[in-house]
């Protein structure tokens, strides 16, 4: 039986490790953490699946396999009965700011603009808003459900695991003779053989706030940050993102906070009162295109470089990563052709 | 006769009059094709944001360092003179040099320039050996309160930052151009399409800053490659002399000799 040990324990590594499995690969699991914990920047991560909004600024890659991965989470989260919300997303803006609007619709597809009624149809809570984008076929889902999810179906699919282990460089020589293949998905813990990999800075929060309630992800435009909040069961909200081209700091400093703070209130007034949960901090990998990269180096592959979509890419990469395994069959747009 | 001098500033000699910001791409490698296309030779950096406290391995710095552009740190989003100060000698640590484009913002919502603290923070820099450059209005008087302050080059804003709405007061930017002679001067700020650039260095300007119209555009690569030849054209023009404007036609073909009806 062919052997694949997979490195990491983020959204990446499980979805690499899952499609393994599901293809009746031996997987072991090495991660340094205990499992889906606060170590994995996508335990920080919204779940926002966007394939529209994000082609605002990324890629047509991203939108692609955004896609694909969509209908990975929806049919998981059947099987694994676990809630996975197609309410679309809405992008909203300040008065102000409204030709921000129009320029975000014109730099993306599958916008609807939507006045005062249909707004207040799907979000009664934001009924203040005059005018909003709708993006009809956008979904999200909670990280660390899912990812703990993925987590319990490796091991019930038969992966060994192994948690709280940091491979060392020399430890990694000897996984790639001690199995078939070895699939490196540490993140930012690869930094030091990936050298052009570096940290995004992310800051987040969750906010407990019981007089809001949201279907979707609403998305708040400004010239500065554009900020979003994803509604959580239990009037949860996550509220995120900075990025931030640093990765020395770990803390979230005040004018962050400050800033994701502002949308919150500006969103709706009553996050006034909202209880702050938790404030959240990583680092993003990301390339210098901030595009996953798939690179083989022998029977070695690295994942990394998801940035901002971890959920939106990892499936559908984990998907191309069997696939090469399997047969050996490269996916051109997210093999790394510069690498050997 | 205007002379087609090279661009000087603080004593460094540039052939690109294109001045590029370096926040908001979508992405590193977009930021390092637009600032190639663009061809600029000094790029600003945002030291609070972008640099942390140690620029140890770090990717986004190690590229802008490939790029061969001369860093002009940026102390942008900076409220009070001591912040703006403590920023610059970050900045000259990190980024070893003595060049600052400093800023001083006053209002949160239009980011405009508290002019007075602007004044305060170039004084103390300008003694401490920084080669200052100031994100001013297009006030005269601060203008020279600047110079006496002992900043060399000038930058009064088009717009607000990030506004895109080109030159708000063209007819203020002339008058400064015309009290400021001999001095260099940049529109900073508030620029929003090539035209924008060309109108600023038709009349005079020495160069542009700007940021958002490339970043946050389409195409930043393609809108860096269109500001570059926008600037040079307005350059181009500035020192061609336009005509004077008329208040009747003047035909461009003689008419003498042709026929002509009177109805």
């Amino acid at each position: 039986m062919t052997t694949v040990t997979v490195v990491g324990s983020g959204v990446a590594g499980l979805c690499c490790a899952y499609y393994l499995l599901q293809a009746k690969y031996q997987v072991d699991i090495i991660t340094a953490s205990d499992g889906p914990d606060q170590q994995c920047c996508s335990w920080w991560a919204g779940g926002m699946l966007a394939p529209f909004c994000e082609q605002e600024s990324a890629e047509p890659l991203i939108e692609t396999l955004g896609h694909e991965s969509m209908s990975f989470w929806q049919s998981f989260a059947s099987k694994q009965q676990i809630e996975y919300h197609a309410n679309g997303s809405l992008v909203v803006t300040a008065p102000r700011d409204r030709s921000l609007l129009r320029q975000f619709s014109e730099q993306t597809q599958g916008a609807q603009a939507v006045g005062s009624d249909a707004i207040s149809q799907l979000e009664p809570d934001l009924a203040h808003f005059k005018n909003a984008l709708w993006f009809e076929h956008e979904a999200h889902l909670e990280p660390r459900i899912f990812t703990q999810a993925l987590w319990r179906s490796c091991q019930e699919l038969g992966a060994s695991i192994e948690t709280s282990r940091r491979v060392s460089e020399a430890q990694f020589k000897d996984l790639q003779t001690n199995s078939d293949w070895l699939v490196d998905c540490r993140g930012l813990a690869a930094s030091d053989v990936l050298n052009d990999l570096r940290g995004v800075k992310g800051e987040m929060l969750h906010l407990y706030c019981p007089d809001v309630s949201l279907q979707r992800p609403v998305r708040f435009l400004h010239p500065r940050h554009p900020i979003y909040l994803v509604p959580r069961p239990n009037n949860i909200f996550m509220l995120g993102a900075t990025m931030l081209e640093v990765n020395a700091s770990k803390r979230a400093t005040v004018r962050s906070v400050l800033e994701l703070l502002s949308a919150a209130y500006a969103i709706h007034p009553a996050f006034a009162e909202a209880e702050i949960l938790e404030i959240g901090v990583d680092a993003r990998p990301a390339f210098d295109d901030n595009l996953p990269k798939v690179r083989v180096d022998a029977n070695r592959l690295y994942v990394n470089g998801l940035y901002r979509h971890g959920f939106l890419a990892a499936p559908a990469i984990a998907r191309r990563v069997t696939d090469y395994i399997d047969s050996g069959l490269r996916c051109n747009e997210v093999f790394d052709a510069n690498y050997s | 006769m205007i002379k087609n001098n090279a661009l000087k500033l603080y004593g460094e000699t540039l052939s690109s009059r294109l001045l590029l910001g370096t926040a908001q791409y979508p992405s590193p490698q977009i930021l390092i094709g637009s600032i190639q296309s663009s061809a600029t030779q000094v790029i600003t950096v945002s030291v609070r944001r972008e640099s942390g406290t140690s620029r140890d391995g770090q990717r986004f710095w190690q590229l802008l360092k490939q790029s061969n552009c001369k860093i002009l740190p940026n102390t942008a989003g900076c409220r009070t003179v001591k912040e703006a100060l403590n920023t610059a000698q970050m900045a000259r640590e990190l980024f070893n040099t003595d060049w600052i484009k400093l800023e001083v913002i006053g209002n949160d919502d239009t980011l405009q320039p508290d002019v007075f603290g602007l004044v305060e923070a170039a004084r103390e820099l300008c003694q401490q050996g920084f080669k200052v450059f100031p994100y001013t209005t297009d006030d005269l008087v601060v203008g020279e309160q600047l110079l006496a302050a002992g900043c060399e080059v000038l930058m009064p804003w088009g717009a607000p930052i990030g506004s895109g709405r080109g030159l708000q007061n063209p007819k203020a930017l002339e008058s400064y151009r015309h009290y400021f002679p001999e001095i260099p001067l940049v529109v900073d700020a508030g620029i929003g399409l090539p035209s924008h650039a060309t109108q600023a260095m038709e009349i005079g300007y020495d160069a542009v800053l700007l940021n958002t119209a490339i970043a946050d555009s389409g195409q930043p690569t393609l809108m860096a490659k269109a500001f570059a030849h926008a600037i040079e054209a307005g350059r181009f023009a500035y020192l061609a002399q336009p005509i004077a404007q008329r208040d009747m036609a003047q035909p461009s073909t003689p008419v003498a000799g042709t026929p002509f009806w009177i109805s």
